[in-house]
This record gives structure tokens, sequence and C-alpha cells, in this order.
């Protein structure tokens, strides 16, 4: 059996006979497949699931979308489903309710991932710079909302801007300074303050892992320059944490279209937040309130779209953004 | 760092205490909500009201905490019991799915791998929103709905356990071990198990708790596909108890109680598998 590994089957092949040669070729084969069989159990149970809770899934969107129930008339009988084409994607192309949703998400977008990356990678930074006391605690406590569950964070901050409960407000108050933290304009900004609670922390564990790689030649190198702190920070160590930029953005980006849990739990007690706030609560109201199984079908294809085109337009944008850097140096 | 000391020590020792304070007042931001919530979890429902948080008066953490068990039959704790279930049987499993496939992805090659492996990458991009009618409609079709088997099956899968596993398998098995095992006649799978597996336990752990933490915070899944009650994880027991809350303010104790105590286990989970994910964090960053 020794010849079955590849590095002896090569080794063997060269000095040996023509008849040598076949055996070894032939047990490569045989080592090749149990290879290809191994990689086949390893990956089956990832690949089945992939195909029954997404692959399927998404197909079935798709299809929904160009489907609709038909009540025959007077709605006696059997429902019927029929083809409608496109018509499902007009009506929620000129739905006003889902085209204001997809204009909040793409404000909560504008005001939320440059608040998130850049706060994140600041504290990274400062972390990083070396003269902040208690590092390790600072961030144990930053990362500390990680583990606070979203549901529950939206609890704690719904009730942190509940007048009568909230120990905030009290304070503001006694400054005669009255907030309505879930009012027509406030309550973008309340929901963009959870996720950035929420999730500050996490990013800026992954940029500052990300700045820890960075090699101490280097930064010594521009200090040795006459670059101070907070030029090596912006000049030097973030170009070299790029791509964990990119990946937090990525991420965020992803997570903020999604928009649904604090939102929805707000909802609760406050009526600025209507049952089709978001796109993603649309698709909720309209599969399962309305039981419109098409018309969240296509609200689902167009976040679908909207979501890849988005990501897809980061990377190219980083990646251009990058090589044009290079191209500079 | 020794240039012109003199002339740069007053901005850089003001330098230096804005930069400790900045990151203070950050911890400030984090620490104060979680904080409030201990402390409100520790107040009967009239001093909840009277907002009047540091006065130890009417400190019913115990009560509160009674209360939080018996209200509605015991729901919590069935609740508590689902979540736990839910989250550390899901990410156990799951975990081992996804870095076996991982693995693969970075061992062996096969046509069209990289085509594949482009396909898990998508899968991280789709909204979970988009999934949820189909998959609601499909778990109908098979009797599914309304059981655990529906929120169970779909939180198994984590395509970034998979770009995760095959990170990590590339970083910590290296190919000669492999090749070793071959020449001392060892099957492909029993390597995997008896030593690859063992080798990859760190990031193991570290795609365990990324996903322990997801399924920890999943909320719409189990709201589209239960309706029954006892089936709920926490957080959508608490959403429940929440909307009660509005018109009777009995539930307001129990869901801060509630909230308490559903952080826990994470808070716990992190701590004691520290040194894991810190090193799956850089895993998962660097490259």
């Amino acid at each position: 059996m020794t010849t079955t590994a590849p590095s002896h089957a090569t080794a063997a092949s060269r000095g040996a006979a023509r008849s040598g040669r076949a055996v070894a070729h032939g047990s490569r084969k045989a080592a090749r497949r149990r290879q290809l069989a191994a990689a086949g159990v390893l990956m089956t149970p990832f690949f089945l699931l992939l195909l029954t809770v997404f692959l399927i899934p998404v197909g079935t969107a798709v299809g929904l979308s160009f489907f609709s129930d038909d009540q025959p008339g007077l709605g006696f009988g059997p429902e019927r489903t029929v083809f409608v084409g496109l018509r499902s994607y007009a009506a929620v192309l000129t739905d006003p309710t889902f085209l204001s949703g997809l204009g909040t998400v793409a404000l909560y977008c504008l005001i939320y991932i440059p608040l998130m990356v850049i706060g994140a990678l600041a504290l990274a930074l400062l972390l990083d710079s070396g003269v902040v006391r208690l590092r390790s605690w600072a961030q144990l406590g930053l990362f500390l909302p990680h583990a606070v569950p979203g549901i529950i964070a939206a609890l704690i901050w719904l009730y942190l801007y509940t007048p009568g409960i909230s120990p905030v407000i009290e304070l503001l108050g006694k400054a005669d300074i009255t907030i309505d933290f879930l009012g027509v304009h406030t309550v973008l900004p309340s929901i963009v303050n959870i996720a950035l609670w929420s999730n500050l922390g996490y990013n800026m564990v992954v940029f500052y892992a990300a700045l820890q790689a960075v090699p101490r030649e280097v930064i010594e190198a521009s200090v040795v320059d006459g670059a101070g702190p907070v030029r090596t920070a912006l000049l030097v160590k973030t170009p070299l944490v790029r791509s964990s930029i990119v990946m937090v953005a990525m991420f965020t980006l992803i997570w903020a279209l999604q928009l649904f849990t604090e939102p929805m739990l707000l909802s609760q007690s406050s009526p600025m937040i209507n049952s089709r706030f978001s796109p993603s609560m649309y698709i909720y109201d309209a599969a399962f309130t309305r039981n419109n199984y098409s018309l969240a079908a296509a609200a689902s294809v167009v976040l679908l779209i909207c979501t890849i085109a988005l990501s897809y337009g980061v990377t190219r944008w980083t990646s251009r953004a990058g090589s044009a850097e290079e191209a500079t140096r | 760092m020794s240039a012109s000391h003199t002339t740069a020590l007053r901005p850089r020792l003001l330098g230096r205490s804005t930069v400790n304070a900045v990151v203070a007042l950050s911890v400030l931001y984090t620490l104060l909500p979680v904080l409030w919530l201990v402390l409100a979890a520790a107040k009967n429902r009239d001093a909840l009201f009277g907002s009047d948080l540091l006065s130890l008066g009417d400190f019913s953490f115990v009560q509160n905490l009674r209360d939080l068990f018996a209200m509605d039959g015991g729901l919590y704790g069935r609740w508590y019991v689902n979540s736990l279930l839910y989250a550390v049987v899901g990410a156990a499993v799951g975990a081992l799915v996804s870095v076996a496939c991982g693995y693969a992805f970075d061992k062996y090659r096969f046509r069209h791998k990289e085509k594949l492996f482009g396909l898990v990458l998508a899968a991280v991009m789709v909204p979970q929103t988009v999934l949820a009618l189909p998959l609601y409609l499909m778990a109908s079709g098979a009797g599914l709905v309304n059981t655990f088997w529906a929120v169970f099956i779909p939180v198994l899968f984590n395509p970034f356990g998979v770009y995760l596993g095959r990170i990590f398998s590339q970083g910590y098995v290296p190919d000669e071990v492999l090749e070793a095992a071959r020449v001392d006649g060892a099957g492909e799978l029993t390597t995997y198990l008896r030593v690859s597996l063992r080798m990859l336990g760190p990031g193991l752990v570290t795609v365990f708790l990324f996903q322990l933490t997801a399924i920890w915070n999943n909320f719409f899944l189990p709201m589209v596909m239960l309706s029954d009650q006892e089936l709920y994880p926490v957080s959508l027991g608490l959403y429940q108890w929440n909307s009660s809350a509005t018109v009777s303010p009995e539930y307001y104790p129990v869901v801060i109680m509630g909230s308490l105590l559903a952080i826990v286990p994470l808070i716990l989970a992190f701590a004691l598998l520290q040194r894991f994910w810190r090193s799956g964090l850089t895993a998962g960053s660097v490259k």
C-alpha cells in the first residue's frame, strides 16, 4: 500500500520500468478516487443544507414572484395559480409604501455605515496607539454589547427612549431639554443608535486584530521618517488594514439592508413606525398579514437584487480605489 | 519617538488625555445601558416608573426573578430551554458541518471548486428576510411549520463558517500531515476524524461561537415559523411579552429581568472561549 501516496508514486515511477509505471499510475488513480470520495462525504451535509435552505428557497421566491393566486368569479371554487409575468414587480415598484421603505433604508445606510466604520476604526486606532490605559478592559467593555441579542438591545434602548422609565430623559429634563426619541425626525437616528451600540465593539475588535498584524517595522520606519502618531495612524496603518475595512463595510451593509428587528420592536411603542417601515417589514407584512405571496416574493427579489448590486459595487469600488492607490506609490 | 522631546511634551500629554477620555466615553456608552438593565431588573414596578434607579429602598431582585418564572405558567423557563437547544445543539452541528466542508475545499482538488466556493460566498450575502417566505411555504408543505425542526434545520446553514473553515484548515492543518497519514495507509476520513479535526479545534470553537451568537439572536425565522408559544425562543417570547406590556404594565419587570437572564449565556460563552474567538477574528479579517 506504500505506493498509494502520490509523492511516492511519482518518485517510484521516475526510475521504474514501463510495467511499474502503469501500476503506480493505477494506484494513483485509486488514491485520487478515494480522495474525491472523502471530499464528497465531507461536503455533502453542507451542500444538502445549501440546496434545501438556500437554493430552492431563492428559486421559489423568484418563481412565486411571477405567479399569482387568482380568485375565480364571486370567490367560489378553488383558487387557481396563474402566470402574471412582471405584474407583481410593477405592483411593488409603484407601491409608495415599498418605495418609502427603500428610501428609509437608504437613509439609514447613509447615516449608519459611515458612522460605524469610522467610529470602529477610530477606536481601534486609538487602542492601537499604545497610550490607552487598561486597554484590555476597555476592549472588553466595548465588546460587551455584542453578547446582547439584537432584540434585547432594542428593548433596552426602547426603555431608555421611553419617558417615565428612562433615566436619560429625566436627566435631560432636569437640564430643560425635552426630546421625543421616537418622534418623526428622531426615530431613524434612534434606530441607528441601537445598531451602532450593538456592533461598534465587535467591529472595533476586528480592526484591532488587523492592526495588530501590521508589522512593527513599518510603523517604526514611519516614525523615523518624522510622521507623528496621527499621520502614522491615518496614512500608514489605515491603508494597511484596507481589506478589513472592506469586509466590515460589506457585512454592515448587508445587515443594514435587512433592517427588521429594531423597528419591529420599536413599532410596538411608536406610531412613527408603520408595518411597512423597511423593505423587510414590507415583505413580512405582505406575506404573513396580507397573505399576498407573489407581492412578498417580488419585494424579496427586489431587495435581493439591491443587496447583490450594492455589495458588488462596494467590492468593485474598493478594488479600483486600491489599484489606483498602488499606482500612485 | 525621542525627537524633539521637550517641545512636544505638552501637546503629547494633552493628546494622551484626550485619547483616554474618548475611549472612556465610548466605554461608558457601551456599558451604561447594560448597567441600567442590571439595576432596573432589581427594581419593583413602582420604582421602575419612578426611574429613581440608585435608591436601594425597593430592591426586589429575587421577587422579580420569582415572578419571571411564574408568569404565564412558567413559559420563560420553557423559552430558555428552547433557546439553549436551538443555539447550542444547532451551533455544534452547524459548526461541524461547515468546518468539514471548508476543510474539503482546502485539502482536495476537484472540478469547479472555485465556482462552488463562490456560490457559498454568495449565500453569505443573501438576506434572511428573502428566504423566509419560501422556507415557510416549504415547511408548510412538509408539515413542519410550528415544529422544532422548522427553526432548527435552517439555522444549521452557515456559509460564513465554510469560509472560516477553509482559512483555518489552511492555517492549522499542514498538507504534510495528510501526506504522512496516506503513507501510513490511513483512510482519508479516518485522518480527518483522528488528526485534522483535532488540529482544527480552535477554529471549530470559533465557528461554533459565531453561530451560537447568530442563533441566540435569531428572531425573524422563529417569528415566521412558530405560533405555538411553547416552542418560542427567548427572543420571540420577550418580543411578545413586551407587546403585552403596552397594555398590561405588570409585564415590564419580567421583560427586563428576562432580558437580563438572556444575556448571561453569551457572556459566559465569550468569557470561557475568549482565546479561541480572538484567533478567529484575526483569521477572518486578515485574509
